[in-house]
């Protein structure tokens, strides 16, 4: 088991390992949203306050999690990454973070969406949206960061310190409906209480949110291929790999 | 089936505009991010190439 | 101990830190983070008075009445301890309606109305068809007549 991991952790394996399991993951997560759209727009009931405008929950909720999950995501990597000194996790949370950005942005933009016609506002001060819009900035924060320093060991130290930090602010997010009185309502999933929603709109967004999650490793998977190469290129394996490629 | 009409569809019981501008910017996002990321894959591909036949020289 | 342990370790440390600093700023701010007072907030005089606030609670059923101009509108808010009468001149949002949830901002004027600016609705994380809700509301008017 071990021993598997430790073959696992060598970016040359990796690297081989991760071209082979993102078709897997991105058609996955291809056909995922398309049985996820079907369900949002041609199963999926009208809801009986919200109309269809409700329809945005769809990927307003996985776009959310994607984004907080990718942050946790990230912290754990460089948590191993800062104690293990291990090359590779560095370089799985450089791949996750424009990926955490995206959906992190999506997230305030469909939100958005739904709170104009909703609420009548498309953007209010409390404490989720803020807390969510902080999020957004610490990915961009930490991708200028990590542009900003041109060595690339103290860039991920620097990296991996400041995404520890922010880390702090997932948890607040995600109970900022419970702790402070806010516009937005609460969680409609959770693990204390039955979920308060209709069972087929339920499916679709479980659906669209592993269809997310699917997206997210397939593209994070990928990105890390770039990095591997870039940062391993005076090693024989890449020298190798770039010669058969012509 | 929920929608009598394709025009109903498109309507969105009136909220077309904040339900198709939601999954628009989805599309958009993730368009881009796959776009960009297999640019890149093939930029840094043919950089590592070059670098690699000139440090030879 | 070895050097990767105490690493971690100082991680661990740095990160629950953190973690306390944060939860002690945020208590400090607490106040802040306030988005709407209680009708029974504002009447105990905890709102502030000098300057705009936010009130949240229920539209009050048969309250909302409209002037002839057909902008403004009245109603009261409540949080079925205590009400506030509040008038707004401008558009409602859709879902804007009584027993139902609002947040309005704005400041307390004369004879304690409350002059609301922007009036947004609130509504909860249920979601269902009209049927279910229609079989819902059905099944708690059943369950109160029979236990009155």
């Amino acid at each position: 088991m071990s021993i598997a991991w430790f073959k696992y952790s060598s970016p040359a394996t990796f690297y081989g390992l991760a071209g082979k399991l993102v078709p897997w993951f991105g058609w996955s997560a291809g056909i995922l949203t398309l049985i996820g759209l079907y369900i949002a727009f041609f199963l999926a009931p009208t809801d009986f306050q919200q109309g269809e405008a409700y329809r945005v929950i769809f990927i307003h909720v996985p776009a959310a999690w994607m984004s907080m999950f990718i942050y946790m995501v990230m912290a754990f990597w460089s948590a191993i990454g800062l104690a293990w000194n291990t090359r590779l996790s560095f370089m799985m949370s450089r791949a996750l973070a424009p990926t955490g950005a995206l959906f992190a942005f999506l997230s305030l933009w469909t939100g958005a969406f739904w709170g104009k016609p909703m609420w009548g506002a498309w953007w209010v001060w409390d404490a989720r949206l803020t807390s969510a819009l902080i999020l957004f900035f610490l990915y961009v924060g930490i991708m200028a960061l990590w542009a900003a320093i041109d060595d690339r060991r103290r860039g991920d130290k620097a990296g991996a310190l400041l995404i520890l930090v922010g880390a702090i602010n997932v948890p607040i997010i995600y109970f900022s409906v419970k702790w402070w009185n806010t516009l937005h309502q609460g969680a409609s999933i959770s693990m204390t209480k039955a979920p308060s929603m209709a069972s087929l709109m339920l499916w679709g967004m479980l659906v669209m949110a592993i269809a997310a999650w699917f997206y997210s490793i397939a593209v994070a998977l990928y990105r890390v291929r770039g990095i591997i190469l870039e940062r391993e290129r005076q090693t024989e394996w890449v020298k190798k790999l770039l010669e058969a490629r012509s | 089936m929920i929608w009598a009409s394709w025009n109903e569809f498109v309507a969105m019981g009136g909220y077309g505009l904040y339900v198709w501008g939601s999954y628009g910017a989805v599309l958009v996002g993730v368009v881009l991010e796959i776009v960009l990321l297999r640019r890149g894959q093939s930029e840094t591909l043919k950089r590592l190439k070059r670098m690699q036949t000139w440090e030879k020289q | 101990m070895k050097s990767r342990h105490k690493k971690l370790l100082a991680i661990g440390l740095g990160v629950a830190g953190l973690g306390v600093i944060a939860a002690l700023v945020l208590n400090a701010f607490q106040d802040n983070l306030v988005f709407f007072f209680s009708p029974t907030q504002v009447i105990a005089g905890e709102a502030p008075k000098d300057r705009a606030f936010r009130i949240g609670g229920l539209v009050e059923a048969d309250s909302v009445k409209r002037d002839p101009d057909g902008l403004t509108v009245r109603f009261l808010v409540t949080d079925t301890a205590k009400t506030i009468p509040v008038t707004y001149k401008g558009i409602l949002p859709d879902l804007f309606k009584e027993g139902k949830g609002v947040v309005a901002e704005g400041k307390l004027g004369e004879g304690g109305m409350f002059m609301a600016t922007q009036v947004l609705a609130k509504h909860d994380e249920n979601y269902m068809p009209p049927e279910a809700a229609q079989a819902l509301e059905q099944a708690q008017k059943a369950q109160a007549t029979l236990s009155q």
